[in-house]
């Protein structure tokens, strides 16, 4: 419990991560922008998975061990997606997702 | 008594040939040779002594021979009474075949090694030998329906193997093909047979079916087909099998043709242990056989046997090629042991055809193995196969003349040899069961007199052509295999089979009726003294009856133009109408079909791929907006 804020101001706050996210994901032409708004919607579900935790089942730990796995999927995630990334940049030189358009079937 | 030791007797052989065929490169000429005749002579060793030890040992229990399992081991299971077993059977059909087929085989090994010399593929040839000894022991010693199945399939892939010898030459790759498909299509109706039987009895086991309890229990339990017991129509399909290996008509086809294989091959496989297993078939399940349907299918048998001896004796007078003379020979002998079979009776005396049948069996193998390894001296020593190309051998090969005259008085029935003693056995039984039967049988046998000294003068006789290189008598290893096979020529007449072998194991006495004897030598030497006239000397007195026959003539030298007639059916009728159409239907509307789904899945693919614009912004738009619809369908539902 942190003194003074409820849940709902919380959740709010992830709300607003998960559209942040959303949003950059779709307008974002960068590769590496949309990996950050790709970051940006996993942390808000972290974040609900240990607020909901922590403020409806204070004695349960499963939220708080699934942030841990969303934490730990996320690095593996950017791992990959960074060499994916490099590996184009070197193809391609460039990140822009327009000039991926050549991979389509 | 343990008698697990004959489980060597088939595998000494399957282990030679796993030595030889994996290291052919390996293993050089004549050691080859030696280590598979050194095999079998092992083999041999082994088999004699158990069939030794069967028969004057432990065999006869009360006066009776017993069906003895020497090793038996399950090998599928399907349920109680209905499995697979692999084992070893001994009782007295299959000693007898313990003596033949491993003599036969080593007499052929020894030959071979002389006769192959300096061949391409030398060291494959005695693996194949080796495979082919293995699977006929393993046939004749089967406990059950489907280890002889087994080992009959072996049989003709080894068969086949050898007849296909000389692959670069494409008549010998027909003729091993022909023979493999026309014994495979008959081994088809076997297999039929066999699932019947099993599907009826219950059982594949030989103890079990042949037993007579069990008979009279199936013959009430049965249902009927066609008029006839079920088990009848099986033992037909069964006995369509055997003819198919015994080479009856009209299924003869590929024995003339497997002639293409060397000679050894040709004495081992063609004329004294493959063929005769349709026979060793028939003798197995002989109680069946004789009590189903008051013997219907043992009367087909014995018309089968009584036609083909007279249609092979008839094609085999007129061939000039002299393998071909005795490969037709072959089947006339063949179908004189089913017309024995087929008139013999059960129990007591009345068993004589039974036994005059594996007596034929017996001498057969030894004279005929002996006139084709002769056959295969001659051919060594001429380069040809054609009788035109010989004449007056005798001074040049004199050990070849003399167990060659040896084996054709042999198969012509002149006393002390073999031949008589078991040919007249089996006309004593056609006398007293079937006469029309026996007057074929001795029509036959006189026939059988005429064409074997037709080939004997023309060979040895006649006059000398000019031999461009002077022949020559064989090596020791084949000579010596020639003595030994005479030996037997003359000494295996004597054996008293019938204290050994009859339908109910119970030994009864059989002895000679002189007048029957009297006639049927008789016959036999009119047709030597036929064939003295035509063909001691020179001279066109063979011409000219060629001229007066004229057409018939033609006819009996095409082989009746059975060939012609499985080529017109096969290929115009099959082939062409029934094959054709079916390939039609295949390539216009099946693959149509299948031809037109995948042209209509790449149409419209072509049309919906531009909804792929490659961009990963349209791709996240149409996720997301998936992903809402989904929640809001979702939503309206749950209220």
């Amino acid at each position: 419990m942190i003194a003074g804020v409820s849940i709902y101001e919380i959740l709010t706050v992830s709300t607003i991560i998960f559209f942040i996210g959303i949003y950059g994901f779709v307008t974002r032409k960068n590769l590496i922008a949309m990996l950050m708004s790709v970051e940006l919607i996993l942390n808000s579900a972290a974040l609900n998975f240990v607020i909901i935790n922590k403020y409806l089942f204070p004695e349960a730990l499963g939220g708080a061990m699934f942030s841990i796995f969303i934490i730990a999927v996320a690095a593996a995630e950017t791992a990959l997606a960074l060499a994916i990334i490099i590996n184009l940049y070197r193809l391609i030189m460039s990140l822009k997702t327009d000039d991926l358009e050549t991979m389509k079937f | 008594m343990n008698l697990t030791y004959t489980v060597l007797i088939p595998l000494i052989p399957l282990f030679m040939f796993l030595v030889l065929g994996l290291n052919y490169k390996r293993i050089k000429e004549p050691i080859s040779g030696w280590l598979g005749t050194a095999g079998l002579l092992v083999t041999a060793g082994i088999s004699f002594y158990t069939a030794f030890q069967y028969f004057f040992n432990y065999g006869k229990i009360d006066g009776v021979y017993q069906k003895i399992y020497a090793y038996n081991t399950e090998w599928i299971h399907f349920s109680n009474t209905l499995h697979i077993d692999m084992g070893i059977l001994l009782d007295p059909i299959s000693a007898v075949m313990l003596i033949v087929v491993p003599l036969i085989s080593l007499m052929v090994n020894l030959y071979s090694i002389g006769y192959m010399k300096k061949e391409p593929g030398f060291t494959r040839f005695f693996a194949y030998l080796s495979l082919f000894t293995f699977s006929m022991l393993g046939l004749v010693l089967a406990t059950n329906l489907f280890q002889i199945y087994i080992f009959w399939e072996l049989v003709g892939v080894s068969s086949y193997l050898l007849i296909g010898y000389y692959f670069e030459k494409p008549s010998a790759i027909l003729a091993a093909k022909k023979a493999f498909i026309v014994t495979r299509f008959a081994d088809f109706f076997f297999l039929v047979g066999i699932l019947v039987i099993s599907y009826v009895a219950k059982t594949f086991d030989f103890k079990i079916l042949t037993d007579l309890d069990f008979i009279n229990n199936l013959k009430m339990q049965a249902g009927m087909f066609m008029g006839l017991s079920v088990v009848t129509v099986a033992l037909i399909l069964i006995f369509i099998g055997g003819a198919g290996k015994s080479a009856m008509f009209p299924l003869h086809i590929w024995l003339p043709d497997a002639m293409e294989g060397p000679t050894p091959v040709s004495a081992l496989i063609h004329a004294a242990t493959m063929v005769v297993a349709g026979v060793f078939l028939v003798a197995r399940l002989f109680p069946m056989f004789y009590f189903f349907d008051d013997g219907f299918a043992l009367h087909i048998v014995a018309w089968v046997g009584a036609f083909t001896t007279l249609f092979a004796a008839i094609i085999a007078i007129t061939q000039y090629d002299i393998k071909r003379v005795l490969a037709f020979s072959t089947m006339s002998q063949i179908g004189y042991m089913m017309l024995a079979l087929g008139v013999s009776g059960y129990g007591g005396h009345e068993g004589l055809g039974f036994m005059a049948a594996m007596f034929h069996l017996f001498t057969h193998a030894m004279f005929k193995a002996l006139l084709f390894l002769g056959a295969g001296a001659i051919i060594h020593a001429v380069h040809s196969n054609y009788m035109q190309k010989m004449g007056g051998l005798r001074k040049y090969m004199p050990i070849t003349n003399i167990t060659f005259l040896l084996a054709a008085l042999a198969i012509s029935g002149i006393p002390p040899l073999a031949g008589f003693f078991s040919k007249d056995e089996i006309l004593a039984a056609a006398f007293e069961h079937n006469m029309p039967v026996f007057i074929i049988g001795y029509i036959v046998a006189g026939m059988t007199a005429f064409y074997m000294f037709r080939l004997y003068f023309r060979i040895f006789w006649w006059n000398n052509p000019d031999y461009e290189h002077k022949p020559h008598e064989a090596p020791a290893t084949m000579t010596i295999a020639l003595i030994i096979l005479a030996l037997m020529t003359v000494g295996s007449g004597f054996i008293p089979f019938a204290d050994f072998v009859s339908p109910d194991n119970t030994p009864f006495h059989s002895h000679i009726d002189w007048t029957l004897a009297g006639a049927s030598i008789g016959i036999g030497l009119f047709g030597i003294l036929l064939a003295f006239i035509f063909y001691k000397k020179e001279n066109d007195l063979a011409t000219r009856f060629v001229y007066a026959f004229g057409r018939v003539h033609k006819w009996a030298f095409n082989k009746f133009y059975i060939d012609e007639i499985y080529f017109f059916i096969t290929k115009t009728i099959i082939f062409k109408y029934i094959s054709g159409s079916f390939a039609w239907f295949d390539r216009h509307v099946v693959d149509g079909t299948m031809n037109g789904i995948g042209n209509k899945t790449v149409w419209i693919s072509s049309k919906i791929k531009g909804l792929q614009s490659g961009k990963i912004q349209d791709y996240a738009m149409f996720f997301i907006s998936g992903v809402l619809f989904i929640i809001m369908i979702v939503w309206l539902f749950l209220n």
